[in-house]
This record gives structure tokens, C-alpha cells and sequence, in this order.
């Protein structure tokens, strides 16, 4: 227990001595998103009926800075630790694989879900933004960060300079997390690219989320759910598959 | 008794480099044991399947009789590693890096140790300093220090030297005699074989992977048996007699191998009788590193 609490530890630390970047930045950046289209869509576009865009952008920004920050917590410390060669200090404990992923997974959660958090008390500044679901709310975005957490994982794993990772970040975790609902809804979008983004879990994810705070969705919650829950495990248990066989980590 | 590190049938192969090719070696607890070998030669590969870093393609290796795959959570508890590559992680002090370190291993409060740990590295003035901020040499230090955390049995350090001025070679290896004097078991890597011969009570010479020496560090210097007559001389030519004894010579440095030290006394007769005048005179017991040139060169 110690072991993987030291590693938990060291983690949050490691974002925290950086916070200015690794929170503060973030959830600046997802203001600027906020007010830009606010101010420009705000009067001309009403995706429910009585929610304002603003109030229908907040969660979908909310989500994207959870899920892009917790990919970005454990991919950017596994990736820099292989690279420095420091990742020695972590390989040579006796940490279990089980510790090992749960810290590294425990920490990027909690990165994503304070930038998210960032986001939303800011968000309140410039909307009236009602909790009709905090349970649904809570539910979808722990899972998400678990889920984009785990993908980090993967990537920092895998990636062998930091190449790889803008690789990861530009082709597979930004369109993801842009082509998912997050400025407008799907059903505002040519039928082909509507099935399209019924196909990206990230818009489940957005989706449900969104349902917390609106009481409307795309998709009802628990459809949301029912794709989502399996989508984290699986990739938990990918990242855990990983993680135990040594692949990179212990050629 | 079990060994501190049982070395059977190892093989690695990373792609097409046959890195390790069959390495079988015991080493016993309170050895302070040195692995010797020239660059390439398989030696931080060794380390690194002992330390659970790499898996072995084939064979067996034991840390105080735990397997290092099967049983990889007591094998490595048992175990401290410096690393050859200088690594460090910038975003922490010293103290929090040591403390880290000894959470990883399952110690929750050990700033005792740590404090005697940076007194005895000469680190206590550098505890609260930014690892980024440190020398090169002090960087060597706090490796030492985090691989000590939680007292291994077993101390592995590949070429913990390297790079180290003067002073603190002498108070590492002052530390590290006094921790083997306690019982605790060294293998040590390094290309300074003076620090081989004078440490070391047995030596592993590996070649491209294979063992091609194991010994008692004495014993490999007995066996090379020779000692090695050096003389000035004021001449420029040998009488034929002597010169087919001769076994080099630089300048006017005239090289004669003696098997025993009874030899000298008629040589240097003949020398007398021949006129030649002695300038200076030296003899140099064979060491380690001459065993070791003659040892690689043989072919395998
Ligand atoms: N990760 C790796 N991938 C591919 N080849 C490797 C890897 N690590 C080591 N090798 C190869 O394995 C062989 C043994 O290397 P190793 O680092 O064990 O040598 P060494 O004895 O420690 O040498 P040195 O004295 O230079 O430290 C070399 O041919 C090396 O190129
Ligand atoms: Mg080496």
C-alpha cells in the first residue's frame, strides 16, 4: 500500500510543483473557447429548447478538458520518465503492476477532474448553469477520465520520443474529442456524420455528461452509460494487460 | 547456504545481438564481487535481468534465492540497483527524491537513514537543493543513495565511478567496504580494474557474453604468475644471451618476465659481466589489468 500511495503521491506532486501549466493553462484555454463561441453563437443558435447555447457549450468544454488533461497527466510523465531513463527509479521496487497502473491512472483522474472543475467554476461566472443529475454528472465524468487516463497509459507506453505522443494527441485524442458534440449536437449534422459520431465513444460521454446539467441529451443516460462502462474497462484492462506483460517497460 | 545471486543458463537476445550467451554464476552472501568486461560485453544486461528491467530470453536468475520474474516482489526487495546511465528526476530535491524512493519500497518514514545516507555520501549540504542543480558527480551520489534506501542484502553497482573525482571515489568506496564489512554482498561493474583487484575478493571476466574467467582475485593474479623485471639500461644492444630473455622493451626500458624472484640475481650478473650499466631498476607484479588484456585476447 505504501508503494502505490508514494507513487500516487509523486504523481500529484509532479502536475501540482506545475500547476500554472498543467491546470491554470488548461482551463484557461477552455474559457477562451467559452467566450468566443458564446459570445458569437449565443443569440443565433438554441440546440434544446430552452438552453441557451452557452449553457449548452459549459459541459461539453467541462468534459473535453477532463478527458484531454487526464491523457495528457499520464502520458506526459510516463513518455518524459522513459525518455530522462528516470522510469528505473519506478521499475525497480517491488511495485505490482496493479499499483503501478492504479497510481498512474488515480492521478491523471484527478488532474482531468480539477481542470474540469476549473472549467465549470468559471463556467458559473458566465451562465446560469443548473445540476439537474449530479449523480449523472459525477458517474460520466469519473468514467471518462478513467477511460482517456488509461488511454495516456497506453500511449506513454508505447511512444518512444515525444513524436509518437503529438502523433496520439493531433490524430486520434483532438478529432475524438472535437468531432463528439462537444460545440453543437449531432443531430444538427448530415446523416452520415451523425452515425459517424455514434461510433466515438466520446460522444456518449459528452452526452451523458451533458444530461447531468440539462435534464436533455442526445441519448438517454443510461444508453450513454451502457457504452461507456464497458469502453473503460476494456481499456483498463488493456492498459493492466500492458502493464503486466513488461511490453516496452521491460524489454 | 543460499547464494546471494544464482546466475543459470542465461541467455538474452535483443533482435539479432546475442547479448548474453549462456552465463552461469554463483555469488555468495558478503561477497564483495567485481564483473569485469569490455564495452558491449553483457555486463548492465546482466544487471538489468537481476533487476527485473529486462527478461532474460532463457534462464534462471535468484536474488537471495527469490526468482526474479516468479517472485519478483521479495527478489527485488532484497536488492539495490545504481544504474550506469546518470538519471535523475528534475522535478524533486534530494530529500524528496530519497523519500519517494523509499515509499516505492514500502518505507514510510525512514528520514533517519536517509539523514545517515547523505552524511555518509557527503550530500547534507545538497538535501534540500533541486536535483537539475546538482553536479555530475553529486548526481552519482544521490543514485547511490537511492539504491541504499531500504538496506539491500544485495548492492549491484555498474560503474558507480565513472565520472567521480578523486575524493569522493575514496569515501564511496569507504562507505561501500564499511556496508560489505556488515555483510552486505556487492557486485560492482567498473573499466577501473585497480579498484577490481584492490576491492574484489573474486572477479567475472565476461567476453561478448560468455564467461572467460572466474576466480578469486588472487588466485587469477597467482595464476598469471609472472613479475616483470624493468630496467634502464646504458646500451643499445643486448648481448644475444640476454636478449632472448627479454620480453619488450620501450627506449632504453628493458622488460625481462621472472617466474620467480631468484631469477633477478643472474641476470643481473650478466648484465655485470657484459659492462652494461644499470640506470634504474623497478619490479611490477602482474596486475589485474594485465591478466585482463591477456585474458580478451585470447580468442573465445
Ligand atoms: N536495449 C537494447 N537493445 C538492443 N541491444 C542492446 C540493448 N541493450 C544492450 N544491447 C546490446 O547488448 C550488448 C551488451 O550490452 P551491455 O550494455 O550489457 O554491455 P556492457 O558490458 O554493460 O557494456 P559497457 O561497459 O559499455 O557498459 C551490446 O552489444 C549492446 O549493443
Ligand atoms: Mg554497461
Amino acid at each position: 500500500m505504501t508503494g502505490f500511495r508514494t507513487l500516487f503521491v509523486k504523481e500529484i506532486i509532479r502536475f501540482w510543483k506545475v500547476a500554472f501549466q498543467t491546470v491554470m493553462a488548461p482551463v484557461l484555454t477552455a474559457l477562451l473557447y467559452l467566450l468566443i463561441f458564446a459570445h458569437v453563437l449565443d443569440e443565433h443558435v438554441e440546440v434544446y429548447p430552452g438552453v441557451s447555447y452557452t449553457a449548452f457549450l459549459m459541459p461539453g468544454l467541462v468534459m473535453m478538458s477532463v478527458l484531454q488533461n487526464a491523457f495528457a497527466n499520464s502520458s506526459s510523465s510516463l513518455i518524459q520518465s522513459k525518455i530522462t531513463g528516470n522510469i528505473v527509479f519506478v521499475l525497480l521496487p517491488p511495485l505490482s503492476y496493479l499499483e503501478f497502473f492504479a497510481a498512474y491512472l488515480l492521478a491523471a483522474m484527478a488532474r482531468g477532474l480539477m481542470v474540469g472543475l476549473g472549467v465549470l467554476l468559471a463556467g458559473f461566472l458566465f451562465t446560469d448553469l443548473t445540476l439537474a443529475h449530479p449523480g449523472w454528472i459525477l458517474v460520466f465524468a469519473v468514467l471518462s477520465s478513467a477511460a482517456f487516463a488509461c488511454i495516456g497509459i497506453m500511449a506513454g507506453i508505447w511512444a518512444d520520443k515525444f513524436d509518437h505522443m503529438a502523433g496520439i494527441q493531433n490524430f486520434v485524442i483532438v478529432p475524438l474529442t472535437f468531432l463528439s458534440g462537444v460545440f453543437y449536437s449531432i443531430h444538427s449534422l448530415p446523416a452520415f456524420w451523425q452515425t459517424v459520431s455514434h461510433y466515438n465513444p466520446v460522444f456518449y460521454m459528452i452526452d451523458g455528461f451533458r444530461h447531468g446539467f440539462h435534464d436533455v441529451s442526445d441519448v438517454s443516460p443510461v444508453h450513454a452509460l451502457a457504452v461507456i462502462l464497458p469502453v473503460t474497462l476494456v481499456l483498463c484492462a488493456l492498459s493492466l494487460q500492458m502493464l503486466r506483460s513488461g511490453y516496452k517497460l521491460r524489454p | 547456504m543460499t547464494p546471494a545471486v544464482r546466475v543459470s543458463g542465461l541467455e538474452k537476445r535483443y533482435g539479432s545481438v546475442h547479448a548474453l550467451r549462456g552465463v552461469d554464476l554463483d555469488i555468495q552472501p558478503g561477497e564483495f564481487f567485481a564483473l569485469l568486461g569490455p564495452n558491449g560485453a553483457g555486463k548492465t544486461t546482466l544487471i538489468s535481468i537481476l533487476a527485473g528491467l529486462t527478461r532474460a530470453t532463457s534462464g534462471q536468475v535468484q536474488v537471495m534465492g527469490h526468482d526474479v520474474v516468479r517472485d519478483y516482489r521479495a527478489a527485488r526487495v532484497k536488492l539495490g540497483v545504481v544504474p550506469q546511465e546518470l538519471v535523475f528526476d528534475p522535478f524533486f530535491t534530494v530529500r524528496e527524491t530519497l523519500r519517494f524512493q523509499s515509499g516505492y519500497f514500502g518505507l514510510g518514514r525512514n528520514d533517519d537513514w536517509i539523514d545517515e545516507l547523505l552524511d555518509n555520501l557527503g550530500l547534507t549540504g545538497k538535501a534540500d537543493a533541486n536535483m537539475r542543480r546538482l553536479s555530475g558527480g553529486m548526481k552519482r551520489r544521490v543514485l547511490v543513495a537511492q539504491a541504499l534506501v531500504h538496506k539491500p542484502p544485495v548492492i549491484v553497482l555498474d560503474e558507480p565511478t565513472a565520472g567521480v573525482d578523486v575524493e569522493l571515489r575514496q569515501s564511496l568506496w569507504a562507505f561501500i567496504r564499511r556496508l560489505n564489512r556488515e555483510g552486505h554482498t556487492i557486485l560492482l561493474t567498473t573499466h577501473y580494474l585497480d579498484e577490481a583487484e584492490a576491492l574484489c575478493h573474486r572477479v567475472a571476466m565476461l567476453k561478448e557474453g560468455r564467461v572467460v574467467a572466474l576466480d578469486r582475485t588472487e588466485a587469477l593474479l597467482d595464476n598469471a604468475d609472472e613479475r616483470m623485471l624493468e630496467l634502464r639500461l646504458e646500451t643499445d644492444e643486448l648481448p644475444p644471451a640476454l636478449a632472448a630473455r627479454l620480453s619488450g622493451r620501450a627506449g632504453d626500458v628493458y622488460r625481462f618476465a621472472l617466474r620467480d624472484f631468484a631469477e633477478a640475481e643472474p641476470l643481473l650478473g650478466s648484465l655485470r659481466e657484459a659492462g652494461i650499466r644499470i640506470l634504474d631498476m623497478s619490479v611490477r607484479q602482474t596486475d589485474l589489468e594485465e591478466v585482463f588484456i591477456r585474458i580478451m585476447a585470447k580468442g573465445t
